[in-house]
């Protein structure tokens, strides 16, 4: 890296998927900018927002189907039980990195220091309450109160 | 290659500036990477976490992961970044006279 570019100090992440592989990626780059001293916020909007859902949240799944880098014909991975069996493969190894479950990589990533949000529109929309998210969540916040937090940072979108 | 000098003694550096050799290291040495990063006084909880990672680093060639440093050390994760503000892993390595963890988690 160029000695002369500017570091990077601080990121807002977004999460919009709730598939396993769309929710845990943001999740290691939130925690990897708090590692490096780098300030860190997240955002779940849309079906992200299932990470953050407590009865939800446990029970992630890897998309086996519409998924081409599963590398399974489409009607393989749409037999019932195939994304619950690649779910805990995926699962197995991720424990192996030592990748924590979902609540507990909240939490942690909390600790850290990240404060965490719900996206407005997504929680009208599907009827929720603050109750249904786990104590992690900050705030259900507008797009427009993101982009006010966001400012002087960079913004990922997962 | 950058040193860093400690009590007269000029130490060999890697590319990321922590401690090329791991058995140069003493807890004087510590102490001194630790001002210099900006922690003035290293608490018995600092040590927990430094004798914890060296001690991973020596049997197992990479210091832990965070969760692991959290889980084993006793020292909580709020605790960890009060103890090293910007940065746990990478400041607790440097301060521990071991490479820049390699580990994303």
């Amino acid at each position: 890296m160029a000695d002369t570019a500017q570091p990077i100090e601080k990121v807002s992440i977004i999460i919009s998927r709730g598939s396993l592989e769309g929710v845990y990626p943001g999740l290691i780059m939130a925690n990897g900018a708090r590692m490096e001293g780098i300030e860190a916020s997240l955002f779940f909007t849309f079906f992200g927002l299932d990470a953050v859902i407590k009865k939800r949240m446990n029970d992630l799944k890897v998309a086996t189907v519409g998924n081409p880098a599963m590398h399974i014909p489409t009607l393989v991975g749409a037999i019932p039980g195939m994304s619950s069996f690649a779910t805990s493969m995926m699962k197995k190894e991720m424990e192996k990195l030592d990748i924590p479950p979902v609540a507990e990589f909240l939490t942690m990533i909390h600790d850290a220091g990240a404060p965490m949000y719900a996206c407005r529109a997504t929680v009208d929309m599907f009827h929720l309450k603050k109750d249904d998210f786990c104590p992690e969540i900050d705030g259900v916040i507008s797009v427009g109160q993101f982009y006010e937090m966001a400012a002087g940072g960079q913004i990922i979108f997962t | 290659m950058a040193t860093l000098t400690v009590g007269g003694k000029a130490l060999e550096l890697d590319a990321d500036g922590n401690l090329a050799h791991i058995n140069d290291w003493t807890e004087d040495i510590a102490r001194e990477i630790a001002v210099q990063d900006g922690i003035p006084e290293l608490t018995p909880q600092h040590w927990t976490v430094i004798n914890f990672m060296r001690q991973v680093f020596m049997k197992e060639g990479d210091a832990p992961s965070i969760r692991r440093l959290t889980k084993e050390s006793g020292i909580d994760t709020k605790t960890l970044y009060q103890l090293f503000p910007k940065g746990p892993a990478k400041r607790a390595a440097k301060i521990a006279g071991l490479p820049k963890p390699k580990g994303c988690i």
